[in-house]
């Protein structure tokens, strides 16, 4: 009586067909990327040591290390988490904890949304025009930040506004009920049980500013500076620039170099993406209610 | 002033209270007193207002979105629309959920919450009022071992008798039940009844439940609210077996319908 | 009526804590202005720089008719964008119709067939793809690609519009697989189960059912996708070729409009005609991809609604 009907039959056939093509759009989609990190790996991994990472670029960026590189992504990063994390954080604490739906609200995500999607190009004319030019940083690890910080906002709001719409209204209400202010409640419930979210977010934001290049290349980061920066009123190089700089502006430039500066690059974006997701991961393994 | 027994003195006056929700009628032509040290109770079938009123009497309206009600209802003699600090009202007030709410602190930390905002800092003073009133709420022995483990993890019953804790460490004058065994095993709501009982006489209880014979339990007096309007109020005894001004009172008293 | 008794206006104070979350409210919804005020600042400031040249220099006809973009040529420069508007739209017409189907694909394989360690591992690697800097997309175009293509073709240039779309298509697929993943998952299970119920396959519930009803989400994934390869910079830079061109066909180089502010700028002379032409460049960029995005928004709402 339950014998597979010849139409079921025929119907599963097409169900594993389907199931194989959408499997191998799948693949198609990541095997690319394990292609390329294989690739930058065995090509760039043997650049990769202790001097390449702690030594100056010498012989006109030909030969020698990423240090300057190195330390002023660092520095862009850190200037730019500063500025866009509190901001961020703050944002999206109203959009979660005050915001009544009207216009300001529906305002405010439409702005986020656009930000988001504005082109990291228009990112730049903007810091060169408002940072270095009107507010006359100059051409400065700060405007370069800053412009990165504008960039990076909504990843910070986003994540961040996640994270708190986590923790149940639930909590919200008993809070209130006994007197306690918005304020208190966030303070005490909200922000401490969100935190490890909010974290999350900030990783993946670093992961992403790390990378950027097109933001700063006006606004702060240099082609190359035989010097450390000693302010953020200085230029700085920078591992993105640096790539973009070595692979396609500098004659004689050994193959295997680009390599080791894309892993490094590449190396700690991801890292930063892996420790993001193990964070994530973990948080949803741990219950608290 | 030659009254032969002194009336007992109002708690809570409510007249003409309509509540709104974004325009949409609630609860209406809500006219009652709540005595002090009484247990009040509010019957009723689900989606006839009973909650929406309890969110009045703390302003939770403040904190609702379309949330807005007309008529006065005053606490005290005074209108719950004066406050300036409606923080300072609401901390007067504790409020027991029909889904208990175990915040995401230690156990200690929940009970120790209200305190904590009120002021108090010493460790001493906190872990008396800890103590007290995870003793009042008859939680204490049960987790007099571990509170330092999280209040959210706590089976559901513990966890009710957590909030109840944590309503009693506001040292409120005024207790909300809102159908508070509703998510609780009837060992526990029985001890939670004689909780309410003896907590009589240090405040005002008011006990929305979706059981009459809850009510009938613990109630000195009882109002009946049907889908959004207020229907009467009266001595519990007297809507079971006196005279009631509404028949549907009766009907809904005796189980046949709600 | 009783006397109000005097402890209670003892109690109704407004205190610390009443102000400082006045005062939080103040700060947190400054915060959130702020991303209105940037969105605004962007505009104005992009606009500023380029405004003087739409009164001067600009001429729509040339600017959306002619390919000629000399802008150091002595002593008449020329602004035509025509070439460079047809390098963005080759380049992110190839990157939309090469990823369309495969992100899309990939959706349905992750939120409908996939289960358990496969789909975490599977999400895993797509947000790894979508981590891979713009830079070293530009520099796999470069040093992967090219030598790639020229073998494969017998071209005698890597660098062109199918080095750029490709590569692009590989950076816009992550983030229109996870939107769409989202708006597939944001479909009921209760039509999936009805579906089956009815003795329907995973595929049948999947075309006939979670599809349609998911079309508008679907939609939005595709419009970001159009939007995060229109406004791409260093990849489209390193990958093109970068030489002025109406394409004809997949092997021509091209520049796009983003590619062209970030090479260009760097040489102009603050102020300069070039450079405010190079600004007004940003500001079609930017009206674009608001558009865009305005769209994609209107398409989530409808999910939303629906």
């Amino acid at each position: 009586m339950f014998e597979a009907r010849p139409i079921n039959r025929q119907n599963q056939t097409i169900e594993r067909i389907w199931r194989g093509v959408f499997l191998a759009m799948t693949l198609v989609l990541v095997i690319p990327v394990l292609v390329i990190l294989g690739v930058l790996v065995v090509r760039g991994g043997p650049m990769i040591s202790w001097a390449f990472l702690t030594t100056e670029p010498t012989n006109g960026m030909t030969e020698g290390g990423v240090l300057p590189a190195l330390l002023g992504t660092i520095a862009l990063v850190l200037v730019a988490l500063i500025a866009s994390v509190p901001v961020g954080v703050a944002a999206a604490v109203y959009l979660s904890e005050y915001a009544a739906d009207n216009w300001l609200t529906r305002t405010i995500n439409l702005a986020i949304i656009n930000l988001a999607g504005v082109p990291s190009i228009v990112h730049a004319l903007f810091g060169l025009g408002a940072f270095v030019l009107f507010f006359q940083f100059g051409t400065s690890i700060l405007a370069a930040s800053l412009t990165l910080a504008v960039m990076a906002l909504p990843v910070v709001i986003v994540s961040t506004r996640e994270s708190l719409q986590a923790v149940p209204m639930a909590f919200r209400e008993a809070c209130w009920n006994m007197g306690a202010t918005r304020w208190q409640t966030i303070r005490t419930v909200v922000l401490p049980n969100s935190i490890s979210g909010i974290l999350t977010g900030v990783i993946l934001e670093v992961s992403r500013t790390a990378g950027e290049t097109a933001p700063i290349m006006f606004t702060g980061a240099a082609f190359f500076l035989p010097f450390l920066p000693q302010s953020v009123y200085d230029q700085t190089m920078a591992l993105s620039l640096h790539l973009f700089v070595i692979s396609t502006q500098v004659p004689g430039v050994p193959d295997g170099l680009p390599y080791g500066v894309a892993l490094v690059l590449v190396g700690i974006v991801l890292l930063m993406n892996s420790v993001s997701i193990a964070f994530r991961t973990w948080l949803r393994g741990r219950k608290k209610w | 002033m030659v009254d032969a027994a002194p009336q007992p003195k109002v708690k809570v006056s409510v007249k003409d209270l309509a509540i709104q929700y974004g325009g949409k009628a609630a609860l209406s032509g809500v006219n009652l007193e709540i005595r002090e040290h009484e247990i009040f109770g509010i019957i009723g079938p689900a989606g006839s207002g009973k909650t929406s009123f309890l969110r009045v009497l703390n302003r939770m309206d403040e904190m609702t979105t379309g949330m807005t009600f007309t008529g006065t209802v005053a606490i005290d003699g005074r209108d719950v629309r004066a406050w300036r600090n409606l923080y300072a009202l609401r901390s007067r007030i504790g409020v027991v959920f029909p889904l208990p709410v175990g915040l995401p602190l230690s156990i200690y930390d929940n009970v120790a919450l209200s305190p904590r905002l009120r002021g108090i800092r010493s460790a001493s003073d906190l872990d008396e009022i800890v103590e007290r009133c995870l003793r009042r709420a008859a939680l204490w022995d049960e987790v007099k071992d571990r509170l330092q483990s999280l209040g959210s993890l706590l089976s559901g019953g513990q966890q009710q008798r957590l909030t109840i804790a944590r309503a009693l460490s506001q040292e409120p004058e005024l207790l909300l039940l809102d159908e508070f065994s509703i998510a609780v095993d009837p060992v526990t709501t029985m001890k939670i009844e004689d909780v309410l009982k003896e907590l009589r006489s240090e405040m005002t209880i008011v006990l929305v439940t979706n059981l009459v014979q809850q009510a009938r339990r613990l109630a000195d007096r009882t109002a009946f609210f049907l889908s959004g309007a207020f229907v009467e109020v009266g001595k519990t005894e007297d809507l079971f077996t006196g005279p009631v001004t509404d028949p549907r009172t009766r009907e809904y008293v005796e189980g046949r319908f709600g | 009526m009783a006397p109000t008794p005097p402890d209670d206006h003892a109690s109704d104070r407004r205190n610390l804590d009443w102000y400082v979350d006045r005062g939080m409210r103040w700060i947190v919804t400054v915060g959130g202005v702020s991303a209105i005020v940037f969105i605004i600042g962007i505009f104005a400031f992009v606009t500023r720089e380029g405004f003087p040249f739409l009164f001067d220099g600009f001429e729509a006809g040339e600017f959306f008719g002619s390919p000629a973009w000399r802008p150091t040529s002595e002593p008449n420069p020329t602004y035509g964008a025509l070439a460079l508007i047809a390098g963005t739209a080759s380049v992110t017409g190839l990157a939309v119709l090469s990823a369309v189907p495969f992100s899309l694909g990939a959706a349905i394989y992750i939120a409908e067939f996939a289960t358990g360690r496969t789909r975490e591992v599977l999400k895993v690697l797509v947000e790894l793809l979508a981590a891979i800097p713009s830079v070293v997309w530009g520099f796999i175009g470069l040093s992967m690609m090219n030598p790639l293509i020229i073998a494969i073709f017998d071209v005698p240039v890597g660098l062109n519009v199918l080095n750029a779309g490709l590569i692009l298509g590989l950076m816009a697929a992550p983030i229109m697989t996870t939107i769409a993943e989202d708006a597939l998952k944001a479909v009921p299970d209760a039509y999936r189960e009805a579906g089956e119920a009815m003795g329907a396959t995973r595929w049948q519930v999947t075309m006939r059912v979670v599809l349609p009803a998911a079309k508008n989400g679907l939609m939005a994934a595709v419009l970001l996708g159009v939007g995060r390869g229109f406004g791409e910079t260093m990849a489209v830079l390193m990958a093109s070729g970068h030489s002025i061109n109406l394409p004809t066909s997949p092997f021509d180089s091209v520049r796009a409009l983003t590619a062209t502010i970030a090479a260009e700028l760097g040489e102009t002379a603050v102020g300069s005609e070039h450079y405010q032409a190079l600004f007004t460049l940003g500001m079609l960029l930017f009206a674009v991809t608001f558009s865009i995005n305005l769209a994609a928004d209107l398409f989530v709402r409808g999910v939303r609604r629906g």
